[in-house]
C-alpha cells in the first residue's frame, strides 16, 4: 500500500490526468487532508494550462453557432453554498452516465465538509444535524425520528447537493454502514416514474431503494459496504435493476 | 520570422474573463459568446493535440464549451484563473475520450495513416499563441529528457503514467517522481504562482 509521502509524489500525475481511477480516488482522499498538495496541484494545473494554451488553434468554423444554439437545452447549475477541499470529486463511467459526470464531479465537491465530531459535542451536533436534515427535507417529526439513531451516530456525516430548486442530503455512518437520503423540493416525478437511489460501487450502481415522492427521507436499502457514494436517478415506477433514467445527482461519501 | 508584434497580456488572462464567467453563470448568452471567443482556441488546440483527430476534437470542444456554460456558477475566482479551469476540463475530457476503447482504436488507425503535424496558424490572432508556444518550448528544454518525456507523453498524448513508464522502459516510481519534478521545474520557469 502507498504511504503518505508516496501518495504525495502523485500530484504531478494527478494534475496531468495520468492516474487510473483507483489511484485518482486514493489521491483525492489524500488531497482533501493535505492543503500543501492542493496548492501544488493547483499550480500544476496552471502550469499545464500554459502547455495547453501554447497549442491554441482556430476552432472549426460554425462550431460557435452550434454551441450557442445548444445553450437553451443545457440547464445551468446553481452556485453552491459550501465547497469541500479541492479535488474532492469523483466521476462515473462516461458511457453509462454521459453528461451526468459533470453533475457528479460538482456534486462530489459540494457538501457540508467533514463535520468532524468532537466527543463532548456529539449530542449537540446530532441535534443540529437532525434539525438541518429535517429542515432540508421538510420531513415530518416522525420521519426525522426514524433516522435519529443514524443521525446520532458519533461518526455520522452529511453531504448535500442541489438540483435546480431542490436539494438532497445523504447522512451516513461508516461505523453503522448505513446511509439515509433526505430530499427537499425536488421536481415532482412524472406519473409512472420515481426517484431511485443507488450505491456507487466503483462505478457500478447498486439499487438502494426508492424515494417516496419528491420529498421526505428514506433509509437506504442495504449496507454501504465499500460504496463511494450515493446516486439518484429517475426510473420507471417500481424502480430498475440498473440505472436507466435521467441522473439527478451524485453525492460522494467524502 | 518577419515581424513580431509585442502583445500585452494574452486575452485569456486577467479579470475580464472572470467577469465574463460570472455573467455566464447568470445565463448571459452574449457573455458566453465572448467567453467562447477567448477560450475556444486553446480548448480546441489542446484537445486536438491529445486526440489527433479533428472530428473528435470538434465534438469534445463542443462538450467542453457546454460544460462551461453548465458549470459557470461553480467557478471559484479565488482558486485561480479561468483558462486553467477551462483547460483542466478540456484535458480531462480529451483523456477520457482517448482512454475509451473505441477512441484508442481510432487513434491508432489515424496515427498509422498520418503523422501529427503541429499547426501554426500564422494569422495575427495567433501571434500571442506563438509567443506563448516559444516560452513553453524554451522551458520544456530546461527539463531532463525523462522529465520532459514524462510530462509531454501524459499531457499532450493522454497516456497514463503506467503507459508512460512502459513506453520509456522506466520504473513506475521514477516516472511518477520525474513527472512531478518536471512540473515543478516548468512551473518555476513559466513563473506560475509567483
Amino acid at each position: 500500500m502507498s504511504t503518505t509521502p508516496d501518495l504525495h509524489t502523485l500530484s504531478g500525475a494527478y494534475a496531468a490526468h495520468a492516474l487510473d481511477a483507483a489511484e485518482r480516488e486514493g489521491f483525492e482522499r489524500h488531497l482533501a487532508r493535505c492543503s500543501a498538495c492542493a496548492g501544488e496541484v493547483a499550480e500544476f494545473a496552471e502550469t499545464l494550462a500554459r502547455l495547453g494554451a501554447a497549442e491554441a488553434a482556430a476552432p472549426p468554423a460554425g462550431l460557435k453557432e452550434q454551441v450557442l444554439a445548444a445553450l437553451p437545452e443545457v440547464r445551468q447549475l446553481a452556485p453552491v453554498a459550501a465547497v469541500s477541499p479541492a479535488g474532492a470529486r469523483r466521476r462515473w463511467p462516461a458511457r453509462r452516465w454521459g453528461r451526468f459526470a459533470l453533475a457528479a464531479s460538482v456534486a462530489g465537491a459540494v457538501g457540508l465538509g467533514g463535520l468532524a465530531v468532537q466527543q463532548h459535542r456529539e449530542a449537540d451536533q446530532a441535534r443540529d444535524r437532525a434539525a438541518a436534515a429535517q429542515a432540508a427535507a421538510s420531513a415530518s417529526a416522525a420521519s426525522a425520528a426514524r433516522f435519529a439513531a443514524l443521525l446520532a451516530a458519533p461518526d455520522a456525516r452529511t453531504v448535500s447537493a442541489r438540483d435546480g430548486a431542490g436539494s438532497g442530503t445523504v447522512v451516513w455512518s461508516p461505523a453503522r454502514g448505513q446511509a439515509a437520503f433526505l430530499a427537499a423540493g425536488l421536481p415532482q416525478p412524472k406519473a409512472g416514474t420515481t426517484y431511485q437511489l443507488w450505491y456507487d460501487d466503483a462505478g457500478t450502481m447498486r439499487p438502494a431503494g426508492l424515494l417516496p415522492g419528491a420529498g421526505g427521507s428514506v433509509l437506504l436499502t442495504g449496507a454501504i459496504d465499500g460504496a463511494s457514494g450515493v446516486g439518484v436517478t429517475l426510473e420507471p415506477a417500481g424502480g430498475s435493476l440498473h440505472p436507466t433514467g435521467r441522473p439527478v445527482m451524485l453525492l460522494a461519501f467524502g | 520570422m518577419s515581424t513580431v508584434v509585442p502583445l500585452p497580456t494574452p486575452r485569456w488572462r486577467g479579470p475580464e474573463l472572470k467577469e465574463l464567467v460570472a455573467k455566464v453563470a447568470f445565463g448571459d448568452h452574449d457573455a458566453f459568446g465572448r467567453l467562447y471567443d477567448a477560450v475556444a482556441g486553446p480548448v480546441f488546440g489542446l484537445v486536438r493535440r491529445v486526440l489527433r483527430d479533428s472530428a473528435q476534437s470538434e465534438e469534445v470542444t463542443q462538450e467542453v464549451m457546454l460544460e462551461l456554460w453548465r458549470t459557470a456558477a461553480r467557478y471559484r475566482p479565488d482558486r485561480g484563473e479561468v483558462l486553467p479551469w477551462v483547460l483542466t476540463m478540456a484535458h480531462r475530457r480529451a483523456v477520457d475520450r482517448v482512454r475509451s476503447a473505441q477512441a484508442a482504436a481510432d487513434r491508432d488507425q489515424l496515427a498509422a495513416a498520418r503523422s501529427h503535424t503541429p499547426v501554426f496558424d500564422e494569422t495575427a490572432e495567433q501571434a500571442e499563441g506563438r509567443l506563448e508556444r516559444e516560452q513553453v518550448r524554451r522551458c520544456l528544454r530546461t527539463l531532463t529528457e525523462l522529465q520532459r518525456e514524462s510530462v509531454t507523453l501524459a499531457y499532450y498524448r493522454g497516456y497514463s503514467y503506467r503507459e508512460v513508464a512502459d513506453m520509456l522502459g522506466a520504473p513506475l516510481g521514477t516516472v511518477k517522481t520525474r513527472m512531478r519534478d518536471g512540473l515543478i521545474r516548468l512551473r518555476d520557469c513559466l513563473g506560475v504562482g509567483s
